[in-house]
């Protein structure tokens, strides 16, 4: 359990950037490619984890319970709403992609020029 | 380079990688036994500086508000680019036809179970949206979660088959600007303390005297109501751009 | 141990949670979604349908919200779950749309 959470995270790594490298649909790796942005929020939250302590939300309990780090929820929490936009422009380059050049396959997209 | 060949190389760059990684976990204090002191500096002095009681909130908009500036304006600007491709793109197919276009039937195939259940919730997560928005120093909610709710609202009309209603409630020019005036009000909040003197982003308005009320914490609620609005719009635009692109192939199908 | 780690210690223990679950039970409930989310992200990975991915990215983000309300974070849960399983899989069901009817 002390390092448990951080193997589940390069293992999400890991199988994301599998699905990107072997991927034969541009969509597949974008999708691949938010698999890879989950696992970050998962090593934010698994590193300010306090044993026993509760959300740092003090409107019904009292001040000084014990919490956990607020700092890195602020960071992940930001992080997932971007993302998600940066994954549409993403899209928005898939679908240029394909009216250009007819095929969303990127090993066939890497051998075309001009 | 064939796929096997890819393959290959990438799961020994993968091993080496997670080597490396597994090789520095044994450095850290391990899962739950969080050691820095920022975590617990905050928890402790938070409520009592800002009145607000809901700690994450006020670490986004008021300890670390710059970074909240630039990540605001990422969205905005990823929102704004998804627009310029696919907008330019529509003209190219069109030949250069902008404005108003006469939308087709679109799809009227959903089921009635779809429509009722859609059009059900779409009074509740706007009223929730609003909700999230508007408390951010109070309980877990904020700008940003407000924000994709409320667009969430508009897109159960879109899912209930009645498309010409979203694009009615939401044309172009409306969301294109709610969306600036959320990003520039939450400048304009910081520039607003510069002009008074202070540091750029200072809680500059009166703190209140209850903490987490809805009225107390001063800039926290005003930037995550700026924060709300304009994630909204920005997800609004996006969903209004692709389904655009949509539309228009459909139409030209026929 | 420091004198830092020992104050921290007994503040901890000073300072009860009114609402707490026993620690083993905490412990237990995050392992099952530790590993629950690694299969999760392994299925989104090996559907290579972009489709029934989008299906399958919707369900991930319903165990990630999970994992994140086990790891004390209530508004990261909120926001993964309007983004992770209502946003996202709308915004590739579209594009799809888009890039299947210009195929016809």
């Amino acid at each position: 359990m002390e390092v448990f959470p951080f193997v589940v995270v390069v293992w999400i790594l890991a199988v994301g950037l599998y699905g990107i490298v072997t991927s034969r649909h541009l969509v597949h790796q974008i999708v691949c490619l938010i698999v890879v942005q989950s696992s970050t929020y998962v090593l934010l939250l698994g590193v300010g984890y306090v044993s026993g302590a509760v959300a740092p939300y003090f409107s019904d309990v009292k001040v000084h319970t014990p919490a956990v780090d607020p700092v890195v929820q602020a960071l992940a929490l930001t992080d997932v709403v971007v993302e998600a936009a940066v994954t549409a422009l993403l899209l928005a380059f898939a679908i240029q992609a394909f009216k250009r050049f007819g095929t969303l396959d990127p090993q066939e997209l890497v051998s075309l020029k001009g | 380079m064939t796929l096997a060949q890819r393959r290959w190389l990438f799961l020994a760059g993968m091993a080496i990688l997670a080597g490396f990684y597994l090789w520095g976990l044994t450095a850290l204090p391990g899962f739950g036994h969080y050691p820095g002191p920022y975590g617990f500096v905050i928890n402790r002095v938070a409520v009592a500086q800002t009145k607000a009681t809901g700690v994450v909130s006020a670490v986004n908009f008021e300890y670390r508000g710059f970074d909240t500036v630039g990540e605001e304006f990422i969205l905005f600007i990823a929102a704004t680019g998804v627009a310029t491709v696919l907008r330019q793109l529509r003209n190219e197919r069109t030949g250069g036809q902008t404005g108003d276009e006469a939308l087709g039937p679109g799809s009227s195939e959903t089921t009635d179970a779809v429509r009722l259940a859609s059009l059900v919730f779409v009074g509740p997560a706007v009223l929730f949206g609003w909700y999230l928005g508007s408390h951010a120093q109070t309980s877990p909610s904020g700008g940003f979660q407000g924000g994709v709710v409320l667009a969430t609202a508009f897109v159960l009309i879109y899912l209930a088959g009645a498309v010409l209603a979203f694009r009615r409630i939401s044309p172009v020019n409306l969301v294109d600007a709610v969306g600036a005036v959320g990003a520039g009000g939450f400048a304009a909040v910081g520039i607003t303390a510069v002009a008074l003197g202070l540091p750029y982003l200072t809680n500059f308005l009166g703190l209140g005297s209850v903490p987490g009320a809805v009225s107390s914490s001063g800039t926290i609620a005003l930037i995550s109501f700026f924060v709300g609005i304009e994630v909204a719009a920005a997800f609004v635009l996006i969903v209004g751009e692709l389904l655009e692109q949509t539309l228009l192939v459909q139409r030209r199908a026929r | 141990m420091t004198a830092g780690q020992v104050a921290i210690a007994l503040h901890l223990l000073a300072v009860r949670t009114p609402f707490s679950v026993p620690a083993p039970l905490m412990n237990a409930l995050q392992v099952v979604l530790l590993v629950l989310v690694a299969a999760g992200a392994t299925g989104v990975v090996l559907v290579r349908e972009p489709a029934r991915q989008a299906i399958a990215l919707s369900a991930y983000g319903l165990l990630l919200a999970l994992m994140f309300l086990a790891l004390q974070a209530p508004d990261v849960t909120l926001s993964e779950l309007t983004v992770g399983a209502v946003a996202l899989p709308l915004l590739l069901m579209l594009t799809l749309a888009k890039v299947r009817k210009r195929e016809k």
